[in-house]
């Protein structure tokens, strides 16, 4: 016990490059996944995120065999599904089963990429789980780079699509293009999928997207409160994450995703209060 | 000036029609019920004003101006929604619905939060405006739905169905409110109702639809057992008794709430 709470271990952490790259690297995607995931639970398109990850491992391992990197791949596969998905507009959340077949199909096309492509087949571990202690300076500048693109955008959209997802009726009588909202959000949904996923992986990527903001939503009643304390909630999943991964040894997807599920449950407390 | 001028409309609900070649005006600051059995076109005919559905002859226009989506000054009071999941609060919610058109971020300036407070004390809504909008009541939620149709005071106020679900005395309470409001604004009316009689001391003119027909004119005039046999196609007794209207159908007799025997006149439940 006196191990885990030694804070020279701690401070230690910040020593090893690929650590403090795996806390920046989650920090950036963690607040990506914290702003767009509180709109993915208002819209409860929670089922689709989950899916546009199974539809990215697709376009990672499918990469290899059009020449593009597994990351190039997954981000233009997720997007191209993304705006699939946009296009069916607020009937989204209605449409589960043709999701969840979509989804299996990805996966069965990752599986089918990886038997053309074998020299992937170390990396479909990769891709599935994540490998957040493996995340290069590049991939630190490219990830930075979206989030700040995407964040741009999702503030550009913010208010109509907040409009778009608690009223639709009364949103398209004042003139919001629901499939435009739809599609330009779920192109953002896109890339703070393969974010997420480089941190947890795309089984996983469900945890930091949804988990934080659900939580939010059971503590505050207020937009903008809701929308810190989601990204504040994800940034210290990921952080206490990879401190606790480095402590034990355990793995990090495990440990984000039970800090994630533990979160989730104890804002149960906060709902009891109302 | 007329608030709103049909002019030989003929709406459709996909390949169903829903009345043809209807021609009326509806005068500003009119309280005008539309009434008519589930499917009759109702909403439909609420939907056509706000330009959600085009007409499949004829046309609509609103203070002049041809109907287009996102017209300002029409306040939309859409019916109550069940599955309300998140649990943002009913102030949230409200400032969501103003200006949401907007692109940019949902944050509210100073004249923006007066308009939310005009709206809120408008419709006395100052005790629930905090609690989560998932956890109020039909009545509550209802007039929070009519308090966001108020925001950037409209001039014609579209009503579908709030008296839906409603006890009688919210029905009434309601109904005095939106009517208060309307002298108060000079707002033109158009309310969706199953149920005339809580419109009884407010309503101007009745809009009625029913078997592929639309029909205007006062109370008395529409609501009469000629018109409506004639619209029905059945022999109907209207009754008037302690100022509420009763529907008599000779052919299934006497029906203290004819809801549950002939949808099709539901419209008269008492």
């Amino acid at each position: 016990m006196s191990t885990i709470v030694d804070p020279t271990l701690i401070i230690s952490l910040f020593e090893y490059h690929f650590l403090r790259n795996a806390l920046i690297a989650g920090t950036i995607a963690a607040i990506l996944a914290g702003f767009v995931g509180y709109f993915m639970v208002i819209r409860r398109l929670a089922f689709a995120g989950h899916a546009l990850g199974h539809i990215g491992f697709a376009g990672a391992t499918g990469a290899g065999l059009v020449g593009l990197t597994p990351v190039t791949g997954q981000l233009i596969l997720t997007i191209l599904a993304a705006i699939g998905m946009g296009s069916l507009g607020h009937r989204m959340s209605k449409s589960d089963i043709a999701i969840g077949i979509i989804l299996a199909l990805a996966l069965g096309l990752g599986v089918l990429f990886l038997h053309f492509y074998t020299s992937y087949a170390a990396q479909a571990m990769t891709i599935l789980f994540g490998n957040l202690l493996g995340v290069s300076a590049h991939l630190i500048k490219m990830m930075l780079i979206y989030s700040v693109l995407s964040l741009l955008g999702l503030s550009f959209i913010a208010r109509p699509l907040l409009f778009a997802s608690l009223e639709p009726e009364l949103a398209e009588a004042k003139g919001v293009s629901l499939p435009l909202i739809s599609i330009l959000f779920m192109v953002i949904v896109a890339v703070a999928v393969t974010e997420a996923s480089q941190v947890v992986g795309v089984l996983l990527v469900f945890t930091l997207l949804i988990g934080p903001a659900a939580a939010a939503l059971n503590w505050t009643h207020g937009i903008l409160s809701g929308l810190f304390l989601t990204v504040l909630f994800g940034i210290l999943i990921v952080w206490l994450g990879i401190i606790l991964a480095f402590i034990t040894d355990w793995p990090i997807p495990f440990w984000i995703s039970a800090l994630a599920a533990i979160n989730y449950f104890l804002s149960f407390l906060g709902k009891i209060n109302q | 000036m007329n608030a709103i001028e049909f002019k030989q409309l003929s709406l459709a609900y996909g390949h169903r029609g829903i009345f043809q070649n209807f021609t009326a005006s509806i005068h500003s600051g009119e309280f005008v019920a539309i009434l008519g059995a589930n499917g009759a076109g109702k909403s439909t005919l609420l939907r056509s004003i706000l330009g959600l559905i085009a007409p499949s002859s004829g046309g609509i226009s609103v203070f002049g101006q041809a109907v287009h989506k996102g017209a300002a000054f029409i306040g939309y009071m859409p019916q109550i929604r069940q599955n309300i999941s998140n649990s943002l609060s009913a102030y949230a919610w409200l400032t969501a619905n103003l200006n949401g058109y907007q692109w940019g971020l949902p944050v509210l300036n100073a004249k923006q939060t007066e308009e939310i407070q005009r709206v809120v004390q408008l419709v006395k809504a100052e005790k629930i405006i905090n609690r989560p909008y998932s956890l109020l009541s039909g009545g509550e939620r209802q007039r929070l739905l009519l308090a966001q149709a108020l925001l950037n005071k409209p001039k014609i106020l579209l009503l579908d169905e709030p008296l839906m679900n409603l006890d009688p005395y919210y029905q009434a309470t309601l109904v005095g409110l939106i009517d208060d409001i309307r002298l108060q604004y000079g707002i033109t009316i158009l309310f969706t109702s199953h149920d005339i009689n809580p419109l009884l001391t407010s309503v101007d003119r009745v809009l009625y639809l029913a078997n592929g027909k639309a029909v205007i004119g006062l109370v008395n005039e529409i609501i009469n057992s000629k018109k409506l046999s004639e619209l029905y196609g059945l022999d109907i007794q209207v009754i008037q008794h302690e100022q509420q209207l009763f529907v008599i159908n000779k052919e299934l007799g006497f029906h203290h709430h004819v809801n549950h025997c002939r949808p099709d006149l539901d419209h008269f439940s008492v």
